[in-house]
């Protein structure tokens, strides 16, 4: 049996994770085609503001009546490239510093981990705003704060993982054979070091949108685009008379952090060797 | 006698260890003073208990390890400046074979890769003949073409150390270092290994320093013998020899602890069994440094550190070691 | 006079997903007081689960007992009460392992360890405990065994580890002990004081001894009598001495061949192939497979332990031919 199919056999047995997938993917399947199905600017003043769901407002409308559900479909493209792409770039950057660290040890190890315990220090959300108020709020801006504070953890992670394999025989064959050192990091360890890697990255995600709906619901996102963050603080103000306003971009956002949870639980029991059924 | 492929001279190695809290940085002394070597085609065998610094020995000679003191001569050449300046030359001449084939095998990588690397980092056939080349050498350790994409996990113990001999084997080495090569394997598949291993020498001329606690299989596999203890040579000759008679009473107590089917319980060649521990490398006795527990030390060996010298055609470490050869006929 | 232990028929098995595995088939033998009986096999025989299995030692979810008795003294270990049978063990069976340092809690000195079991089984604490520690860790040969007492399981060597884990074994004077592999993680010179040690034990305490073991040599030098396993099932017992010299069975004369380093480095007698895997054993005779003398009769049907000389019985079809 191929591994991808051994490992689709081991997720498939834990139902909450396959629950997890089936929403996420509506969530993923809403935000591809969701602004094609329902063609709204979601800046556009539509209607009365403050309106409860209607026939003509699925949703209602926000205090300037705007289209609500618009805006969902259009947050729920800039919380999901933001979270992915953020966790991308930061276990790209993780995957490195920790493989070098990890690998080489000494002097190098130590300089490397003491950045990382620097960043690791300061509260990530602190940092975040403090990074996005001092470059502009831009959809760029943003991704690239959370994806600064989130990179340390993975860098830690890795390293482990790279100091419990540097030493085995199968990594000592390979500089016997004179393998470079790239290769055997990249070609040989890595692979092995993967499977806990992937498993927080996923839940990162998770993180990474919870920032971003934080950020812009400070109002420190980008003023061009919509976003569930954005959503729930412009219906902060009127919570009283109008609490769905705030309320369903809330429930969005915590059944997309809550699926994705799943998910990576999911992922980490079937990769997870010491788990792992005969 | 035919010129050394590989010979460690005088080759020392100290490893640094913290001291606890706050204590004095204190030092490991693995390997003091090793000098052996092995010539074209034959197997110099080196035996010893833990903590005798014989796997040192194989990372030392395998140039996985910087010795700290002492030479490494590869066909008469410094392997130090082998390494600086052309290291590739060197890890086309010298392979190793581990002991745990579960552990020297990437669980992540097929047979057939594992193997291709070797002749892909060393160019030794280009890609499309590569598969072709792993299929030959993997038939020279006896598996089939079959086990090219199998993944180690589906693999039996011989057979992963099948694909680790083929693995060094791959770049034509002159020297293969064998680190226990058979002791995590049963003894009906230990017999396998030993017959794979003694054909490919036969076939193709290669030397091998095996490493091993197995005494008996030692005598049986080597040319020559060298038995180590904390970190020493203390003795080095002919296995046969030292198969007539051991003289330095380390050699003599651990060969007669080995349990050997048909002995009589009650041997009154065999010398008592040894009493205590292997001491620490940390602070290693002073004088020969089996002193403390040698049934024949005297005040001398407390004191005095033995030289390792020529005695009855092999070399010994002891002062005594006239003392243990077989008595002359008048 | 009934033997000190009977195994009758002991059947382990494991249920994976691809099936049922027996580990242990049909397996019995007998200890007799005084006497040490060697259960030999290479890995995959099943000889430590049916060891960790005469006192119901096996980790939950790693096998069940489908079958067979297991009488110490005439009482059913496999039937008893747990309460009952864990005053069994450690008192009238004392048990030690390969990997003493497995078996030692990190975190306590090895004195307050042995002591412990002092005080779990006969009540004894306080200073009297104290001083028969002393006293334990005096016969299984521990130097300065006041100082050591004090020690935790990490400042020991293996050796020292292995002789705590006997003095805890043998402080309530068993009558049984079951050694599970007991040198194999030690050096040669140290696993030759370690079983020179419990040859004078058994002597002094008139304890019996259950060796399990690889090692045909170690076999050869502490053992009275011989069970050979392969692939779960008993393919040959006797006396060592004649199970050694004049094995019956293929399988036992083939390991015995395989491990003769004979000294002129002519090739060994290897025993080709290796264990079947225990998800597709051979419907007939599990070792026919690799052996010289399979013929179609062995590859039909499993064949029967029976007698082939005095006090020597083989599970063999063609054992005259051998």
């Amino acid at each position: 049996m191929s591994g991808l199919a051994l490992f689709w056999r081991r997720f498939r047995r834990n139902t909450a994770a396959v629950g997890g997938l089936v929403v996420l993917l509506l969530i993923v399947g809403a935000a591809v085609f969701g602004p094609v199905l329902h063609p709204v600017d979601p800046f556009d003043m539509l209607g009365r503001p403050t309106q409860p769901p209607s026939a003509r407002f699925l949703l209602g409308t926000d205090v300037s009546g705007r289209d609500i559900l618009a805006g969902l479909l259009h947050g729920a493209r800039v919380s999901l490239v933001v979270g992915i792409v953020a966790s991308l770039a930061a276990t790209v950057v993780g995957l490195l510093v920790g493989a070098v660290a990890g690998y080489y040890g000494g002097v190098i190890d130590n300089l490397l981990m003491r950045a990382t315990d620097f960043f690791l220090t300061i509260p990530s959300f602190v940092l975040a705003i403090v990074i996005v108020a001092i470059f502009q709020p831009s959809i760029f801006t943003v991704t690239a704060a959370i994806a600064t504070v989130s990179w340390p953890s993975v860098a830690r992670l890795v390293r482990g993982e790279f100091i419990a394999q540097r030493d085995r025989d199968y990594v000592r064959a390979c500089r016997a054979l004179g393998m470079r050192d790239w290769e055997i990091i990249l070609r040989q360890i890595l692979p092995n070091a993967l499977p806990p890697v992937i498993v927080v990255s996923s839940l990162m995600v998770a993180t990474a949108i919870l920032t971003e709906s934080g950020l812009s619901f400070l109002g420190l996102s980008d003023p061009d685009v919509v976003s569930w963050g954005y959503q729930i603080g412009v219906g902060r103000s009127v919570l009283r008379v109008a609490w769905w306003m705030s309320a369903i971009p809330g429930v969005t956002i915590l059944v997309t952090v809550l699926a994705i949870n799943l998910v990576g639980e999911g992922l980490n029991d079937a990769l997870n060797p010491r788990v792992q059924q005969r | 006698m035919t010129a050394p492929v590989l010979e460690a001279r005088d080759l020392a190695k100290r490893f640094p260890v913290a001291g606890g809290f706050g204590g004095p940085k204190r030092v490991v002394h693995a390997l003091s003073g090793v000098s052996l070597s092995v010539a074209a085609g034959e197997t110099l065998a080196v035996v010893g208990e833990s903590g005798c610094g014989k796997s040192t020995l194989a990372n030392c000679l395998t140039g996985l390890m910087e010795p700290s003191g002492g030479s490494l001569l590869l066909e008469g050449a410094d392997v130090a400046g082998i390494l600086r300046d052309d290291p590739m030359r060197f890890r086309r001449r010298v392979q190793i074979v581990f002991q745990d084939p579960y552990a020297s095998l990437n669980p992540r990588r097929s047979v057939g890769d594992t193997v291709a690397d070797a002749l892909r980092i060393h160019r030794l056939a280009p890609r499309a003949r590569r598969r072709t080349r792993v299929a030959e050498l993997l038939a020279e350790v006896g598996l089939a073409p079959e086990h090219l994409d199998r993944y180690p996990h589906e693999l039996s113990g011989g057979q992963r150390q099948r694909v680790a001999i083929a693995r060094a084997l791959a770049v034509e080495p002159a020297v293969v270092v064998c680190d226990e090569p058979v002791s995590a394997l049963d003894v009906s598949i230990q017999a396998q290994v030993i017959n794979l291993l003694r054909d490919i020498q036969a076939r193709r001329g290669v030397a091998y320093v095996f490493i091993s606690h197995n005494l008996a299989l030692v005598r049986h596999i080597a040319r020559r013998i060298a038995v180590m203890y904390l970190g020493q040579v203390v003795e080095l000759g002919d296995a046969a020899v030292l198969r007539r008679r051991m003289l330095h009473p380390y050699s003599r107590a651990l060969f007669a602890a080995a349990p050997e089917i048909g002995r009589p319980s009650h041997d009154p060649d065999r010398p008592p069994p040894l009493s205590g521990d292997v001491p620490s490398p940390i602070d290693p006795p002073s004088g020969c440094r089996f002193h403390t527990r040698c049934p024949h030390a005297e005040a001398r060996c407390g004191a005095e550190e033995p030289a390792l010298r020529a005695v009855d055609d092999r070399l010994v470490r002891c002062h005594l070691a006239e003392g243990f050869s077989i008595p002359k006929e008048p | 006079m009934t033997a000190l232990l009977q195994v009758e028929g002991l059947s382990v098995h494991f249920d994976t997903v691809r099936g049922v595995v027996r580990a242990v088939e049909d397996l019995s033998f007998a200890v007799e007081r005084g006497q040490t009986v060697a259960l030999v096999g290479e890995s995959g025989s099943g000889k430590s689960t049916a060891a960790l299995s005469l006192l119901r030692l096996l980790p939950p979810g790693a096998g069940r007992i489908a079958g067979g008795r297991v009488l110490l003294d005439g009482r059913d270990l496999l039937a008893l009460p747990a309460r009952d049978l864990r005053q069994v063990r450690g008192a009238a069976v004392g048990m030690i392992f390969q990997d003493p340092m497995m078996a030692l809690n990190p975190v306590h000195t090895v004195g307050r360890q042995i002591a412990e079991t002092l005080h779990h089984h006969l009540g004894q604490r306080g200073a009297a405990a104290e001083a028969r520690v002393v006293e334990l860790l005096r016969r299984v040969q521990v130097p300065a065994p006041e100082q050591r007492m004090r020690q935790y399981p990490h400042n020991l060597s293996g050796g020292m580890r292995q002789r705590v884990m006997m003095a805890m074994a043998l402080a309530c004077r068993p009558s049984l002990l079951i050694a599970d592999e007991p040198t194999t993680a030690l050096d040669v010179t140290v696993q030759a004081q370690v079983l020179s040690l419990i040859d004078e034990l058994k002597a002094e305490l008139g304890m019996a001894v259950l060796l399990i073991t690889h090692d045909l040599g170690v076999v050869w030098e502490t053992a009275q009598r011989v069970v050979v396993l392969y692939a779960g099932r008993k393919v040959e017992e006797g006396p060592v001495t004649e199970i050694l010299t004049r094995p019956r069975h293929p399988y036992t004369a083939g390991l015995l061949r395989a491990a003769e380093w004979r000294e002129d480095g002519g090739r060994l007698a290897e025993i080709p192939g290796s264990v079947p895997s225990p998800h597709a054993m051979p419907p007939g005779c599990a070792f026919a497979p690799r052996c010289p003398l399979a013929d179609d009769r062995c590859r039909a049907a499993i064949p029967p332990i029976r007698p082939i000389g005095p006090a020597h019985t083989a599970a063999c079809f063609r054992a005259e031919a051998a």
